[in-house]
């Protein structure tokens, strides 16, 4: 029996087709093969932050999540692995790429894996990934592949993009298959902080043994 | 069931016509709308407390006295009276005060607050504010039903022998709401104590009021205090009413674009489907305002926000009238046909007084002479040792 793994490629591209999503999917693409070879089947879900957009400006501005925004949202929360792109500008990741992922609530992805792209016009932005990106995902207490993939102009037509392509790709493939998800949710899920709701709405349990809900129940407060 | 009408106080220009009222004209045209939701045969006024620009209710009790004093049968409320900036002590005074003046006729909403400047004006700060809060009530509670507290907590300075006074009137404390819109803590607390739970559910979707709420009327049986249907629980609501619904979007779809906190963002139709915000016809807010019940169970009291983002006087006041005379007479007629009879009664003061005393004369508490020195030694009152 084959092992089913969803994995979920997050484009901040907007162009149709853009290279963002280009990157991504060529990234997707290894993940499922190499997955077939691993006895592994990995089924692919796409959310294109473009048709968002509107949503994602709302939320960011109020506590109003639109209904393909919660849609996203609840995909990335069954999501066992996450390909996230987006083109850079003005030296750092979209602005519509580092909101979505403001918006998400803090324990939406803890221990998902994660692989990040970015897609620039010139090498000089080679950096923004693991300079810019890696703290918003690390914030998000994800595990991030060690490869990140950088795609300038001149990169397209070079091997070396497929090679590291690849690298990322396995990484992901690895991390998905060690479970490290699960372990790390099965086991530790109640040391990460939590509010009432969040984790895409799924966090409904209440400690009442807590010193607050001690003095909610007329104790006194330490 | 009790239904009413809340505001945030807040001066927001009207964007039709430009205009922004003067502190002066918006505190006039609010005391024009109290009267006015008695006139229209509602129950509840409620106002809220701010203590920044542009709002102007932050003494909300003196403005509470004084609708009290030109009404026969409105219940003044809050929506809400700040729990964590407010000392307790001050609130025990102020809204006891009230309650004899008003006659009874009053309750109060506690809330938070969410605004941090406003903290340290008052000396607190506001990563503190949940256990402020939980404390600030457990304090509260006690000065309302003990004739003399001692008392020592982490926020406050002790107090040794002391009596807040007056005493609530006929000796039973103001009916308390608990306002909050996703702290468990503060349900729990409702709860422990068997208060009121006030979901303002204005701006969020229903599916996280729902939990909020049924968390709630679990622990307020488990406290004992009655069912889960028998718990004690208040919705927010925002209307905009005309005959014809297309001309109740276009009228107020420019104060929906422009309003505080929601404006800017969402389409209006959106917001619309995501939360109880009606805008259309009688029979439209009819029918989204009874499908609350059916989300959260049945509930003791209903309050509308109608008077923000900039709408004029004249347009609220017309508003009120088909509030309460097109949409209310028939919630009330609908609602009671279908409610569970379990559902506790909203609370009143002459129900509290009949639920502590029967049929006996409730207690009416006489100072002793005053000996120089009423701040030790025994009971204050002549009919406690």
């Amino acid at each position: 029996m084959t092992a089913q793994f969803r994995l979920v490629v997050v484009s901040a591209g907007t162009g149709d087709p853009s290279s963002t999503r280009l990157l991504a999917d060529r990234l997707a693409q290894r993940v499922t093969a190499l997955g077939t070879r691993k006895q592994l089947t990995v089924s692919v879900q796409t959310i294109e932050l473009r048709e968002l957009a509107a949503e994602i400006a709302t939320a960011l501005v109020s506590t109003h999540i639109g209904a393909k925004l919660q849609n996203a949202i609840t995909t990335l929360h069954h999501a066992d692995g996450i390909v996230a792109s987006t083109p850079v500008y003005k030296a750092g990741a979209s602005g519509l790429f580092t909101s979505f992922f403001q918006i998400l609530d803090n324990d939406l992805l803890i221990a998902k894996p994660v692989a990040l792209a970015a897609t620039a016009g010139t090498a000089r932005h080679a950096l923004v990934v693991d300079d810019q990106m890696r703290g918003l995902f690390a914030y998000l207490r994800t595990i991030v592949v060690p490869t990140s993939l950088f795609a300038a102009t001149e990169d397209w037509t070079d091997s070396a993009l497929t090679k590291r392509i690849d690298r990322a790709a396995l990484e992901l493939v690895a991390l998905m298959a060690a479970g490290f998800e699960k372990t790390v949710r099965d086991e530790s899920w109640d040391r990460y902080q939590h509010e009432f709701g969040s984790a895409g709405g799924t966090e409904l349990s209440i400690d009442l043994d807590s010193d607050l809900m001690r003095l909610a129940a007329g104790g006194s407060a330490n | 069931m009790q239904f009413g009408v809340f505001s945030v106080s807040d001066i927001t220009r009207d964007p039709v016509s430009g205009e922004t009222p003067s502190e002066a004209e918006r505190i006039d045209a609010i005391v024009r709308i109290a009267e006015k939701t008695e006139e229209v045969g509602l129950d509840v006024f409620a106002i809220g407390e701010h203590h920044n620009p542009p709002f102007f209710s932050s003494a909300p009790t003196t403005l509470l006295a004084h609708i009290a004093a030109k009404t026969q049968r409105l219940i003044v409320s809050t929506a809400t009276t700040l729990i964590t900036t407010n000392d307790p002590v001050r609130i025990a005074e102020e809204y006891a005060m009230l309650q004899h003046l008003a006659k009874g006729r009053m309750d109060l909403m506690l809330g938070r607050g969410n605004t941090a400047p406003v903290y340290p004006w008052f000396g607190q700060d506001i990563r503190q504010s949940l256990p402020l809060a939980l404390e600030n009530y457990n304090l509260l509670h006690r000065l309302w039903r003990e004739d003399v507290v001692d008392w020592e907590g982490k926020f406050r300075t002790p107090l040794q022998g002391f009596t807040s006074t007056p005493r609530p009137l006929d000796d039973v404390p103001p009916f308390v709401w608990h306002g909050s819109i996703r702290t468990p803590e503060i349900a729990e607390q409702a709860a422990y104590y068997g208060d009121g739970f006030f979901a303002n559910n204005i701006f969020w979707p229903k599916e996280h009021y729902m939990r909020l709420i049924k968390f709630y009327r679990q622990r307020y049986a488990h406290y004992g205090h009655g069912t889960e249907k028998q718990a004690i629980v208040g919705l927010g609501g925002q209307a905009y009413i005309a005959k014809r619904s297309q001309d109740a979007l276009n009228e107020f779809r420019p104060y929906f674009n422009e309003a505080p906190v929601y404006g800017h963002g969402p389409k209006m139709e959106d917001f619309m489907e995501m939360t109880p915000l009606s805008v259309g016809s009688p029979q439209e807010v009819i029918d989204k305002t009874l499908t609350f019940r059916e989300h959260f169970g049945d509930y003791q009291r209903q309050m509308f926000l109608m008077d923000h983002a900039g709408l004029p006087l004249k347009t609220v006041l017309n508003q009120l009238d088909l509030l309460g005379e097109e949409v209310v007479p028939v919630l009330r007629k609908e609602i009671e046909s279908r409610q569970d009879p379990q559902t506790a009664k909203p609370p009143t003061h002459a129900g509290r007084v009949r639920d502590k005393y029967g049929d006996q004369p409730a207690r009416q508490p006489r100072p002793n002479a005053n000996r120089g020195d009423n701040v030790t030694g025994g009971s204050p009152y002549q009919d406690t040792k």
